[in-house]
């Protein structure tokens, strides 16, 4: 098992970055998850941990051990890609056998060693058949089972559950995250499906733009999301987020609600724009509580019903004003139009400089 | 008991396939008809040139033509010997001979003795090594190239492939006279090491294009696959290129063996009679006193026949080949 670090590694085509320099230190048997929109850059980041792609500067390390100019094949890791990538001239055993047969393994050996990964996936059934005839998530197995077969340092997955559909993948998520837990392999996932991440992520990577955004546990990147794009980004929907006008502990938002700071948040807000100033205002949907009556008024323009709650869209101001997102139980009814009365669980609210797009500090 | 309720309507309009309508099927028959006569058509001249292949000179040569006649091997011994004509007296003395075989008694019917054997079985070998060797080579190099084209982020790839590209954008015919004066110069006239490389260049630029479009439908993630297996790159390209891309190896083999085997204006040229071809010699055949066109027809067979083995032995990937690629399993 092993240790992956990225130091200053960035990755340039022409003089477009793909990568920014970016450090990351993944422990041993963590599972670790590069999440963000496509065309972020996890991805290459990906390859080139793998060494399918060449960094432009910075320095891979494996263990200790620098890999940054070592040939794939020399890396002793497993990638899973996307569209799988089984073989399709080889049979599945064959498949299975391919990279054992690369370390020179007996034959004997190599048997041994596919029947206990093809038990492990239940897939002795599919051996003797082509990847061609098979269905998605047993093309996935096989996948797996290739990349588990030669106990690699660290496995690199590719969105592998991004070509299964959405029962599969669900299913399939279950079964590489269990076999995680089992194997205690240092993991690289990446994927652009935030729920994915939270599921399954010890650490969540979230980029944007070639940029690492946060680095943080899902908790983190939910409840604590570093700036604007990770607070949009995570959760869906994503955390409302409101301008105010910050003065003398109450921040002005729009329909005429005046919101008053925590007084945690206060000294925060104080420091770092004096007396008054603009603020982004963030909070969950779940952080809205609705019917307890409370400082902020919004009329009910839809509400979803999402069977354990409901998910109501509510208008700040008047009919169309800025929408926020609020979640309600499932036992109280909204008529549309309404006039709700809700407030923020203090906790659970979060503030942004409105320059800079970052998360401010709370001050105990 | 309940009364089954009888089935809805919609459901009586059969969606099986297995049951073809009459009209169909009638059109299916129309179909193989028109398909029967247009091969019926494209095979009348090799059926032709076989039928005159067993021809006698006057059958050959009748008019109107004959479609049935008495076989006879003439054709083919005047192909494949060497004779002499007789004077009257010697065809009286060969006659009383008895070690004559049943070639010479052929060759005696026509008042002719056979002095050894023609060079045409020399020249068939010729066409053999010299189409069958720059075959390989081309398609050999042209799979490297195009490999690389194909994955290598190579600078001007774009340019280089139209220059690839323009070496057939003249008739190659132009170029037979100075090919001429350098292979002379450089004393690779006549040779079967100057025919080779002069197939090999002339169909590298067609491997080079065709096996490209083949090599760019199969996704680079299996190499890389392979790659991250352990494998080193020309490892995966043995192991996973090359077994996938059959279909293309195939028929690129096909039309790089044909061109090279059919090839007359160079070799015309630039052969003598050591690395001469078959193509410029069969019509050669002419024979001493008019045309010989059984010889001509035997010679055409023979030449067929390697072709026809080649494309038959391939044929299962040449299918799926011609498609260009579009189409992957």
């Amino acid at each position: 098992m092993a240790t992956i670090q990225l130091q200053q590694v960035e990755k340039k085509f022409g003089d477009v970055y793909a990568v920014q320099p970016m450090d990351l230190t993944i422990q041993d048997g963590e599972f670790v998850v590069l999440l963000g929109p496509s065309g972020c850059g996890k991805t290459t980041t990906l390859r080139m941990i793998s060494g399918l792609e060449a960094v432009s500067s910075g320095q891979i390390l494996l263990n200790g051990r620098d890999v940054t100019w070592a040939h794939p094949s020399d890396r002793d890791i497993a990638f899973v890609f996307q569209f799988f990538a089984l073989y399709p001239h080889l049979s599945v055993w064959q498949n299975i056998a391919f990279p054992l047969q690369a370390q020179g393994e007996s034959g004997a050996d190599v048997e041994k060693r596919v029947a206990e990964v093809a038990a492990l996936l239940r897939i002795e059934h599919l051996l003797r058949l082509r990847p061609g005839a098979l269905s998605g998530g047993d093309q996935q197995r096989i996948a797996l089972a290739r990349a588990l077969v030669r106990r690699p340092a660290a496995f690199l997955m590719d969105e592998p559950l991004g070509a299964l559909d959405a029962e599969l993948r669900e299913t399939m998520r279950a079964e590489i995250k269990r076999l995680h837990i089992d194997q205690h392999a240092t993991t690289v996932y990446v994927t652009h499906d935030q729920i994915e991440a939270m599921a399954m992520g010890d650490r969540i990577v979230v980029m944007s733009n070639a940029v690492v955004q946060q680095v943080g546990t899902p908790a983190d990147v939910y409840h604590r999301p570093h700036n604007l794009f990770v607070a949009r980004f995570i959760g869906s929907p994503g955390m409302n987020l409101l301008s105010g006008d910050y003065a003398d502990g109450i921040i002005a938002l729009p329909g005429g609600n005046r919101y008053p700071v925590p007084e945690a948040w206060d000294r925060a807000l104080r420091a770092r724009l004096g007396q008054a100033g603009r603020v982004i205002v963030g909070f969950r949907p779940e952080a809205a509580r609705i019917g307890g009556g409370g400082t902020l008024t919004a009329t009910v323009y839809a509400a979803d019903m999402h069977g354990g709650y409901t998910m109501l869209h509510l208008s700040l101001d008047g009919e169309d004003g800025e929408m926020v997102h609020a979640r309600a139980s499932r036992q109280e009814h909204f008529k549309i139009g309404e006039v709700v009365r809700f407030d923020l669980h203090p906790d659970m609210v979060r503030f942004f400089d409105a320059q800079t797009e970052v998360a401010l500090e709370e001050v105990r | 008991m309940a009364v089954q309720p009888a089935p809805h309507p919609a459901v009586n309009y059969s969606t099986r396939v297995d049951e073809i309508s009459p009209r169909a099927r009638t059109l299916n028959g129309v179909r193989a008809v028109i398909v029967l006569l247009i091969a019926l058509v494209m095979l009348i001249p090799v059926a032709w040139m076989t039928l005159t292949a067993f021809k006698s000179r006057p059958d050959a040569v009748a008019v109107p033509p004959k479609v049935l006649f008495e076989p006879t091997l003439e054709g083919f011994v005047s192909l494949l010997t060497s004779r002499r004509q007789l004077t009257t007296q010697q065809i009286e003395e060969y006659s009383q001979r008895t070690d004559l075989n049943w070639a010479d008694l052929i060759a005696l019917s026509r008042g002719q003795a056979i002095t050894g054997p023609s060079n045409y079985p020399q020249r068939l070998a010729n066409s053999l090594i010299i189409a069958g060797v720059s075959t390989i080579f081309s398609v050999a190099l042209g799979l490297l190239s195009a490999y690389s084209f194909s994955r290598f982020n190579i600078p001007g790839a774009g340019d280089l492939l139209f220059f690839i590209l323009s070496t057939r954008m003249l008739p190659p015919v132009v170029v037979t006279i100075p090919v001429f004066l350098m292979y002379r110069a450089i004393g690779i006239y006549d040779t079967h090491l100057g025919m080779i490389i002069l197939y090999t260049v002339f169909n590298l630029s067609f491997s080079v294009w065709l096996l490209k479009g083949f090599l760019d439908e199969i996704p680079r993630e299996y190499e890389e696959a392979a790659m991250v297996d352990g494998y080193t790159r020309l490892q995966a390209f043995v192991k996973i290129v090359l077994p996938q891309s059959l279909t293309g190896i195939a028929a690129t083999t096909v039309f790089c063996l044909i061109f090279a085997w059919n090839e007359y204006a160079f070799a015309l040229m630039l052969t003598a009679d050591r690395a001469r071809t078959a193509p410029p010699s069969i019509p050669s055949v002419l024979g001493t006193g008019g045309i010989e066109w059984a010889a001509i027809a035997a010679g055409s067979l023979g030449f067929l026949i390697p072709v026809v083995i080649v494309t038959f032995a391939l044929r299962k990937y040449l299918l799926r080949g011609v498609t260009f690629g579009a189409i992957r399993q």
